[in-house]
């Protein structure tokens, strides 16, 4: 099974992170449905040219959160109910707040500024809308 | 089956402006070594005391559950080594080359080698003067691999191939893991090689280890704290403290013990941590390297 997994250069997380991601964005969109065989460490390992302590690693953490299910000598499957909890994504979110709320600081905004920016940037972006409309008019 | 391909333990070697002094190595089976030093740390004298080509003065090296140097005629026949200088006959093909190995090695796999030469894009009919550097690294490489040798041993595989050879190299080199029987120790400068493949990484400097350990414990371990300190605030002395840069107030604070639990302790110490940046391999080794020689000079 080819894994279509990415690895990003440029991104600064740790790899097993970005192979956590990836493996569980597949489980979510159903490409790999619960009880099925996912790519064993070595195969991913070689796939991705990625050192097989890496994948050891991301599949360990997988475990742990009950994504996947690894028998020893037999491979890996995705867990009959794999749990999505997107405890990951709430720490980074966590850590990306922090950032902005420093940064703001930092700008001399206070909090109810800094707030007004967070629901300005939940908002598409006009600039973005108009990209959207040329790219839309370009490809067609 | 022995778990452990590649065994140092207090080894030394004295020549008169460099010497190894007590390396100890210990590589599993089925993993990568990358061995990261400067230019003159002794990664490649090392390399030549594994293959038996130098002998230590004294300490001991088994390699494939062989004694070296005694018994290095029986463990080079499952040891693929490719120098930095590559060792190939220039006015002979890579062909000529290939006939001269296949009786020697009884593993000799002659369709991969044939599959091999055209992944790397090598011309079998060509002589080896005529090739670029590029080329003729690969054209080792693929003269080592194709003995399929339980240890692959290469000092420097990557140095001055250009990126798609890289890539091409590195693939190679995962591919041949795909057997758990097999390791590859390989040395290097190019430290992005080193920490994508390897499992396990050795920094060696000055003909010392400076240190050894699973990949993913380094990169874990090691990290950058951005600090602000209050006025007159003096900068906490965290444990595995390597070195603090920055400037006074806010300070940059290296450790090789990070846990998440410290973060709290400098903000209860007063020191307000504004961020905890990761260290790719590169700044772990140069910073390891700087910390060492200061204070080896003080």
């Amino acid at each position: 099974m080819h894994s279509g997994i990415v690895i990003s250069q440029t991104d600064t997380r740790p790899m097993y992170l970005q192979i956590m991601e990836q493996v569980k964005q597949r489980v979510a969109v159903g490409e790999w449905a619960p009880g099925t065989e996912i790519p064993s460490i070595r195969q991913l390992a070689i796939d991705l040219r990625v050192s097989v302590i890496t994948i050891k690693r991301a599949y360990l953490e997988l475990e742990r959160e009950g994504i996947i299910l690894t028998q020893q000598g037999k491979g890996s499957i995705v867990a009959p109910n794999p749990n999505l909890s997107p405890r990951l994504y709430y720490e980074e979110f966590a850590e990306r707040l922090e950032q902005v709320a420093r940064l703001g600081e930092l700008l001399g905004l206070s909090n109810d500024q800094i707030a007004a920016r967070l629901r300005d940037a939940s908002k598409p972006l006009d600039l973005t809308r108009t990209e959207t409309i040329r790219l839309k008019k370009e490809i067609a | 089956m022995n778990d452990i391909s590649v065994f140092f333990d207090g080894v030394c070697k004295k020549y008169p402006h460099f010497s190894l002094d007590n390396i100890g190595l210990e590589l599993a089976t089925g993993s990568i070594m990358g061995f990261i030093g400067a230019n003159g740390a002794g990664k490649s004298t090392t390399l030549r005391i594994l293959m038996g080509l130098v002998h230590q003065d004294s300490g001991t090296v088994r390699v494939l559950g062989h004694s070296m140097p005694e018994e290095q005629t029986a463990a080079k026949l499952d040891i693929g080594f490719v120098s930095e200088d590559l060792r190939l006959y220039g006015p002979a093909t890579l062909e000529w080359h290939m006939n001269f190995l296949r009786p020697i090695f009884p593993r000799w796999d002659q369709p991969y080698a044939d599959g091999l030469a055209h992944r790397f894009d090598l011309n079998p009919q060509q002589k080896i003067k005529g090739l670029s550097h590029g080329q003729r690294v690969k054209a080792a490489l693929l003269l080592a691999l194709a003995r399929r040798p339980r240890l692959l041993v290469l000092d420097e595989p990557t140095t001055g191939l250009d990126p798609v050879a890289r890539v091409e190299v590195l693939e190679e080199l995962m591919s041949v893991l795909a057997d758990e029987d097999r390791t590859i120790l390989f040395s290097s400068h190019n430290t992005l090689d080193v920490e994508q493949i390897s499992d396990q990484i050795t920094f060696i400097d000055r003909g010392k280890i400076i240190d050894s350990d699973n990949k993913e414990a380094f990169l874990d371990r090691w990290r950058r704290l951005r600090l602000v300190l209050p006025p007159d605030g003096v900068v906490p002395r965290l444990p595995g403290f390597v070195q603090v840069g920055g400037s006074g107030r806010l300070p940059v604070v290296t450790t090789n013990r990070f846990e998440p639990a410290m973060v709290s302790a400098c903000n209860e110490m007063g020191a307000t941590v504004q961020a905890v940046d990761t260290m790719t391999l590169e700044e772990i080794f140069v910073a390891n390297v700087h910390s060492r020689r200061e204070r080896g000079a003080a």
